[in-house]
């Protein structure tokens, strides 16, 4: 019999990621426009570790993953629902992984280096320029843009696939008996 | 390159510079004052685009030899503009008051294998402390003396960053400088 669950090591890197994903976002939406005060730099330093993390949960997941594959959707599913969500999901990995690094080759173009959690310090990918780096920033918004669309798609489709469908998709993702 | 608006110079940059007897010219375009601050642990590298330099080196005759610098802050280079603008004001440099830093060396020693040691008085938003600053002296394929040094100032000292910048956790009291200054060969 085929698991139509993801395993639980699939389904806790979900929402970890998802938590992280949420933190990161909304800290970042709401440092940027404070005033630079002490505070500020240390939002602005969880907010690199917290990217860093998603990067590497994204990595381990994309590994897991590869040995352990999504459980199948509903037979009953159209071809053009597959097609979009496929299409989604890879678009949430090449993000997960793109925006932590987008935000880390801005952080270098600035000058300052990323030190994850404090302890790790991560090599600087550009040089510092004040031209890069304008770009660099308006790349890691837009990303983030495109990512907050994708994940209000992918929410609520996984809402309309239980409340609507009636089917199993959103119930692969918890936590089973 | 960068354009820069008018630069006052001081009196006293003024006086050193119509008595400049044998000074040379610092090239400034190959030089540079940069510095690194931590932030909560993280290396931050940041420069100065605009000072002065009246320098007049003889490392055979040391006594003679000065060593004078005029850095404007406000043109410093940071990670943001954001940054930049917070330093300038009365907690860091306070810039209105106190535009500029000034070091003027006040003895050079050998130490040694091009290796020397100026010693001289600091000037940052009116405090003066001694430095010293170990250089290292050498000649580039075009025959230019090219000194480096690096030497390492608490800020705090010099009440750079007080209130509630003061915590050394979050910046640290210690920044490093780097200079590098190219002189051209001897005529």
């Amino acid at each position: 019999m085929t698991q139509f669950r993801y395993t639980g090591t699939a389904q806790a890197l979900h929402w970890l990621a998802a938590l992280l994903i949420f933190c990161g976002f909304g800290l970042g939406l709401f440092m940027t426009g404070l005033e630079i005060t002490p505070d500020k730099l240390r939002y602005y330093g969880w907010h690199k570790w917290l990217g860093i993390t998603v990067f590497l949960l994204a990595a381990i997941r994309l590994a897991w993953r590869a040995g352990h594959p999504a459980p199948p959707l509903p037979a009953i599913m159209p071809a053009w629902q597959i097609r979009a969500s496929r299409a989604a999901h890879a678009m949430l990995y090449v993000l997960m992984l793109a925006i932590p690094l987008s935000g880390w080759i801005y952080s270098s173009a600035t000058g300052v280096s990323v030190v994850y959690l404090g302890l790790v310090p991560l090599p600087d990918l550009v040089p510092k320029d004040r031209e890069t780096a304008k770009t660099l920033l308006l790349l890691h918004l837009s990303l983030n843009s495109l990512l907050a669309a994708v994940v209000t798609i992918h929410i609520a489709a996984a809402l309309r696939h239980h409340f609507v469908d009636g089917d199993d998709v959103l119930a692969r993702m918890l936590p089973g008996r | 390159m960068r354009l820069f608006g008018p630069f006052i110079p001081s009196l006293a940059m003024l006086l050193l510079a119509s008595s400049g007897v044998g000074a040379q010219t610092v090239l400034i375009d190959k030089s540079e004052i940069r510095f690194i601050s931590r932030q909560m642990g993280v290396n931050i590298e940041g420069r100065f685009r605009k000072w002065k330099a009246n320098v007049d080196f003889r490392p055979k005759d040391l006594r003679k030899s000065k060593a004078e610098f005029e850095i404007d802050l406000s043109s410093i280079d940071l990670a943001s503009e954001e940054t930049e603008t917070e330093v300038m004001r009365p907690r860091w440099f306070d810039t209105a008051r106190f535009p500029v830093a000034t070091f003027h060396s006040t003895a050079m020693k050998d130490l040694g294998g091009d290796r020397y040691e100026i010693a001289g008085k600091l000037t940052v938003k009116g405090r003066v402390l001694d430095e010293k600053i170990p250089i290292e002296v050498k000649r580039d394929a075009a025959g230019n003396s090219v000194a480096t040094g690096e030497f390492t100032i608490k800020r705090l000292a010099f009440d750079v960053g007080n209130g509630q910048w003061a915590d050394p956790t979050v910046v640290a009291d210690e920044v490093v400088v780097r200079v590098r200054m190219v002189l051209p060969r001897a005529g």
